[in-house]
């Protein structure tokens, strides 16, 4: 992109989970909100440190299972002893226990869906653009760098003073991210 | 590592018989994890690749070709007949699924139980599984006879009245087990593939790689937020699969316990199903990652300990396995039933006696060798045991189906059955198909979890020293928790 662009944020590159952990702890404390961190696997007390909730996922994965159940409850009632029923060997039209396999099986479907949809849901993926995919130094993300980038859009963002604190935490690399 | 090597936390010194064994060898960092495991996708295709491959494919073509005549002929071309109205069909179809049930049990319970060895094996072990799924759905389908009506196995509004499915019978049953395991198993394994991917897409050198791989990646970027949300997810997923994983067997032993046959009414089935099914299982993943590890160069993440541990799994399903057999016919004399005793009988003694004793011999004798470290830690003797186990848990399908059915109550109803090559040729194409995709698998894309085993390695651990603890001034002590964001 050309100089002319708008920047996006402050991207300050890391090199070990200690130090990207105690650089988020000071972003944190500082009071910013428009800020992640970015690292090649989860780092473990990392949510912590950067002050995030637990995730709302399990609400996806739990609704999608009632959803699953009872789907596949009604829906044998329905065909089996409702809409065309038919006597197999004397057995009730319809029963919960011979209906419980296949409800079941459908409960974990629905569940799985739903923790996998509501994951993507809740990161908005997916997203095939993203201002940081497009930077050169970024893509050690994924092998073996950590980075943590301020967005210009927080309140608290200014140029100066976020660079200064991300100098601070101990970045050695910091840049500047256009749009 | 060290920038600011002024360590200002000493540990304490370790016992070394405490210590723990690390999981990837020599202190390899993240960025040789990455290196290691995308070089077998990276560059031409290596000489052992294709020399799999072709075979391979001329099996998958095989299978392709016996398809289309059982399709076109009609299943009268099996060996099936009355009263083995079963035959290798069935036994393929449990046999293949029952070898997906390892790769679960590596993802998902593994998992819930904190096994962290699980990270260097599971991506390979979840491939497997839907490979070995697919193999196994094919012959269900065919089994119907008019293939052209499979749909009808599923609740579809039709114009048949409608007509629906029977949701008393264990099939219909099947038919949601199977189905759901294939899929839930497919989102997993590709959930955690979704960082790997990223790693691929930032290491790509063409466009069409950087296209390809950034598509399927949904634009990971790494971020913490999204691993809090990700984290969470394959938590719900492992935790929904264990479940399930031990539902797929139970249910396809119910397709035999519900009836009324001696040998199969049996309420043992379902847990000595699943044991069997995770027994084969590993011997499958043994099969397929002792070659592998060698020749990908993977021995520093796929290590001895892993391959011990295996064989330890490998034992105890084993053990459980056997002692099943063993209740079997225990609870076959202490019910006092004429036609139940007959049956094990003559499952022992009876015309199949060759198709018993290699049951008993493979997955009950030739386990226990794994009780001694030096098969545990010999690899040829473990990969000839885990073909052993699999050929072991391929008679034991064939000893509860064709013995089952070919003498029950009625000795005028008695019969031999005999496979014909069809059914020879249809079990070696699925091998085809099978080894295919594993071979495209292990090309295109990582066949180790890169993030996960990255996140396993004590430079990864904030808070130990490889990590980077004690190398900045302020060591953390205000974790009170969330404030909100």
């Amino acid at each position: 992109m050309n100089g002319a662009s708008k920047p996006y944020g402050v991207l300050a590159e890391f090199t070990t989970a200690a130090s990207i952990m105690h650089a988020a702890e000071k972003v944190r404390d500082a009071g910013y909100t428009r800020w992640d961190v970015f690292t090649p696997f989860p780092v473990h007390g990392m949510d912590r440190a950067m002050g995030l909730k637990n995730s709302k996922v399990g609400w996806f994965s739990f609704f999608g299972g009632v959803a699953g159940y009872t789907t596949g409850m009604l829906m044998i009632w329905f065909m089996n002893a409702l809409d065309y029923p038919i006597l197999v060997g004397g057995k009730p039209m319809f029963s919960p226990f011979s209906a419980f396999p296949p409800s079941y099986e459908l409960t974990i479907l629905f569940g799985a869906f739903g923790a996998l949809g509501g994951m993507l849901f809740l990161n908005r993926l997916p997203r095939l653009h993203h201002p940081l995919l497009k930077n050169r130094r970024f893509a050690l993300v994924t092998h073996d760098r950590f980075f943590l980038v301020i967005e210009c859009s927080d309140p608290k963002y200014s140029e100066k003073d976020t660079v200064k604190l991300l100098e601070e935490a101990g970045s050695r690399h910091i840049e500047v991210v256009e749009e | 590592m060290a920038e600011k090597a002024t360590p200002t936390l000493t540990p304490p010194p370790v016992p070394r018989e405490l210590e723990r064994v690390p999981l990837v060898l020599n202190q390899r960092g993240f960025g040789w994890i990455s290196d290691r495991v995308t070089a077998i996708t990276e560059g031409s295709a290596p000489f052992w690749w294709w020399a799999a491959f072709i075979p391979s494919v001329l099996l998958l073509g095989l299978l392709g070709f016996m398809l289309a005549y059982q399709i076109t002929t009609g299943v009268g071309v099996w060996g099936n007949m009355h009263p083995v109205m079963w035959g290798w069909d069935i036994i393929n179809f449990v046999w293949w699924i029952g070898i997906g049930h390892a790769g679960t049990l590596i993802s998902a319970i593994l998992f819930l139980l904190r096994q962290r060895w699980r990270t260097g094996v599971n991506r390979a072990a979840e491939a497997m599984t839907i490979f070995a799924v697919m193999c196994a759905g094919i012959y269900p389908a065919l089994h119907v006879g008019r293939v052209w009506f499979d749909w009808w196995l599923f609740p579809f509004p039709n114009s048949n009245g409608p007509i629906w499915p029977q949701f008393r019978s264990p099939l219909m049953w099947d038919v949601f087990a199977v189905s759901t395991y294939f899929t839930v198993s497919v989102l997993f394994w590709y959930m955690g593939l979704i960082p790997d991917l990223a790693v691929m897409r930032d290491r790509a050198k063409t466009k069409l790689r950087q296209f390809l791989y950034g598509l399927f990646a949904l634009g990971w970027t790494g971020s913490n937020r999204h691993w809090s949300n990700y984290e969470k997810a394959y938590l719900l997923l492992a935790g929904l699969s264990t479940p399930l994983v031990l539902s797929v067997h139970s249910i396809v032993s119910l397709d035999f316990s519900v009836s009324q046959l001696p040998g199969w009414h049996t309420t043992i089935f379902p847990p000595y199903f699943v044991a069997g099914a995770i027994f084969s299982g590993f011997g499958m993943v043994l099969t397929l990652l002792i070659p592998l590890r060698k020749i990908c160069r993977l021995e520093e993440i796929i290590t001895m300990r892993h391959i011990d541990v295996m064989c330890k799994v490998t034992l105890a399903t084993g053990s459980i396995v056997g002692y099943a057999y063993a209740m079997e016919f225990f609870v076959a004399w202490y019910s006092g039933s004429a036609a139940e005793q007959f049956h094990f009988m003559n499952r022992a003694l009876g015309p199949y006696q060759w198709g018993w004793l290699p049951m008993i011999i493979c997955n009950v004798v030739v386990p226990q060798l794994f009780w001694f470290k030096w098969f545990r830690s010999n690899l040829w003797a473990v990969f000839i045991i885990s073909i052993i186990v699999n050929v072991g848990m391929w008679f034991e399908r064939f000893v509860i189906i064709v013995i089952g059915l070919h003498r029950d109550f009625l000795p005028s109803n008695w019969g031999y059955f005999k496979p014909t090559w069809v059914d020879v040729c249809t079990y070696l194409g699925t091998f085809g198909l099978f080894f295919t995709l594993f071979l495209l698998f292990v090309r295109f894309l990582p066949m180790v979890a890169i993030s996960e085993v990255k996140g396993v390695t004590p430079q990864a651990d904030p808070h130990h020293p490889l990590g980077g603890a004690g190398h900045v001034e302020r060591i953390p002590d205000d974790n009170e928790g969330a404030t909100s964001v």
